[in-house]
């Protein structure tokens, strides 16, 4: 079943990306001829078949619950486009003040 | 003596005899990265000076006789793997100007062992491409045609190794991105089980696939890195804490005790003549080495592809949810005038990510977010991973049989630029060979076994997991049989 761009749109909203029009049209075009092709997929009867996540087998892994030396302050920080007295800068979220 | 044309293997062993110095060593591989990376751009960032202090210290440290395998040579490192002193951009406008704050784990065990970096050498964008086109920093070119691709996503090392611009480098292979660019460029490479490497510290993009791999002169290069990067890391749970072997004391060049499996459904229609050839005749001299051949079988082949482009791109774009502009990486921020109805933070997001990322890696998101959604989930995404078992179970059953299996790495030579860029799927088609092995999270390595029209063709061996010893076993005989391997594209 071929995207919609409207559909596209929506996706780019759940994605968190700013798309133009040109591309909302290339990639409804694109993603649908790829998730076309995944049809062939269906092809298989797989209703008795365990899904695989990983081919690690599932284990827990555990540590020892102690404090261990992390990133400084600094270093976290070091990389942020904007940061101030030691936060990360962001837009206010809430209206109003 | 031309340092540039000796192995990782031979340079250890004429560092540690004293036969040359650290510093001529990487001052020879400098110049030439300097003289001749204008036509390739496999490098993304050098820093000649630190290197040379670097070469300096490990003078000094051969001198005093100080332990290290790897002690005084220089590597080249793919651009997703965090790194000290260098830039680490991922091939991506998004981390133009990122530093990571701290060294991937496998940088510290080449640390360990001694090796120096040379450079950050090119990728697609996170890793997402089979031709190093997808970089924000312009393709690499094939050394050994500047007008084709060196393959992908691990580009720019396979054609810094193919070059001669280093004796070895580090990639990361998630669907065939280390061993679909050494068979492009000529060199051997090895993807080895999910799990042998630590992936703390390297740029993830689809979690239960990425694996660190290797560039070398030779299978015996190889060999000698993958020793010192395998082993459990507390810092990544899915690392395996099997004992590591010293994988070159695998390479006997005696294969007369494996059987040796040809699995039929990898020579696909479409397939190049003379890549097939090649194949076939590379094949032909490991039977004549006394390897047990036979026909094998893995019916589910045709389905990796789609699977994988699901699975990998579910992964990915989780995986990417992290650049936000806020933390680190590019960021935008919303107009003042916006007309937007969405907040000024929302704007920001989408701006920052819109505009940071380049179009495969934002296709990918879209794809991944898209099978990932309510109501596709089941379709989609579950579908592929039940999918993943039946590839699995195909390979289990092939190893009841052989101890490796031997087929085309791809089912082509290397692409010119720009000829597939249009067309995303005919893109993925190219890793349709390399896919399935990265579902099953084998060992799978690319060793040159010819060439066809004056480019290189790759002989893939697949190995059980955990049996890189017996993978690079093959690898080796094979290359005391001919003399691919050694050939150079440039002077």
């Amino acid at each position: 079943m071929p995207l919609t761009p409207e559909q596209v749109r929506h996706i780019g909203h759940l994605a968190r990306l700013a798309l133009t029009e040109e591309e909302v049209l290339a990639y409804t075009g694109q993603v649908s001829e790829i998730l076309e092709y995944a049809q062939i997929l269906s092809r298989l009867d797989t209703d008795s078949i365990p899904p695989t996540a990983s081919v690690i087998p599932q284990r827990g892994v555990m540590r020892d619950d102690v404090v261990e030396p992390s990133l400084s302050q600094e270093e976290a920080l070091a990389n942020a486009p904007h940061a101030s007295d030691g936060y990360f800068v962001v837009d206010a979220i809430l209206e109003g003040e | 003596m031309s340092l540039h044309l000796l192995s990782l293997t031979e340079l250890a062993a004429g560092l540690r005899r004293g036969d040359f110095s650290a510093v001529e060593v990487s001052r020879a591989f400098l110049d030439r990265v300097e003289r001749l990376d204008g036509n390739v751009n496999a490098f993304l960032s050098t820093d000649p000076d630190h290197t040379l202090a670097q070469a300096a210290e490990a003078d000094r440290r051969l001198a005093a006789g100080e332990p290290g395998a790897l002690l005084g040579v220089p590597l080249a490192i793919k651009d997703i793997i965090s790194t000290e002193h260098f830039p680490t951009t991922c091939g991506s406008h998004m981390l133009a100007d990122y530093r990571a704050p701290r060294p991937a784990t496998v940088m510290e065990r080449l640390d360990q062992a001694g090796a120096l970096v040379l450079g950050k050498t090119n990728t697609d964008e996170f890793a997402m491409g089979s031709s190093t086109e997808n970089s924000a920093f312009g393709p690499t070119r094939n050394p050994w045609d500047a007008t084709r691709v060196p393959g992908g996503s691990s580009g720019g090392s396979a054609a810094a190794v193919a070059a001669r611009f280093a004796p070895a480098a580090l990639g990361t292979d998630t669907g065939g991105s280390v061993r679909q660019p050494a068979s492009f460029c000529g060199v051997p490479g090895i993807k080895p089980t999910y799990g042998r490497i630590s992936r703390s510290g390297v740029v993830a993009f689809a979690s239960s696939l990425d694996q660190v791999g290797v560039f070398g002169r030779t299978s015996r290069d190889c060999a000698a890195v993958l020793t010192a990067l395998c082993g459990h890391d507390r810092r990544d749970a899915t690392s395996s804490d099997l004992p590591v072997p010293d994988f070159a004391a695998s390479l006997t060049g005696q294969i007369s005790d494996l059987r040796i499996g040809v699995p039929h459904e990898y020579f696909i229609a479409g397939i190049e003549p003379d890549v097939e050839a090649a194949v076939r005749a590379a094949v032909a001299r490991l039977g004549d080495l006394g390897g047990q051949l036979g026909e094998a079988t893995l019916p589910h082949t045709e389905y990796a592809l789609p699977a994988y482009y699901i699975i990998a791109e579910a992964e990915a774009s989780a995986n990417l949810a992290r650049y936000d502009g806020i933390r680190y990486g590019y960021h935008e921020e919303a107009p003042a005038d916006s007309e937007s109805d969405l907040s000024p933070m929302w704007e920001a997001y989408c701006r920052t990510r819109g505009h940071g990322f380049g179009a495969e890696v934002k296709r990918r998101i879209m794809l991944g977010t898209y099978v990932l959604s309510a109501g596709y989930y089941d379709a989609y995404y579950l579908k592929a991973q039940k999918v993943r078992t039946l590839i699995r179970q195909d390979f289990d059953r092939a190893f009841e049989q052989y101890d490796v299996l031997v087929c085309p790495t791809a089912p082509a030579t290397a692409f010119r630029l720009g000829e597939k860029t249009a067309d995303p799927l005919q893109m993925y088609l190219a890793d349709v060979l390399t896919i399935a092995p990265s579902l099953a999270g084998l060992p799978a390595m690319s060793v040159p076994c010819g060439l066809a029209e004056g480019l290189p063709v790759g002989l893939q061996i697949i190995g059980r997991p955990y049996d890189e010893a017996t993978v690079l076993r093959v690898a080796d005989a094979l290359e005391r049989t001919g003399d691919w391997h050694l050939r150079l594209p440039l002077p």
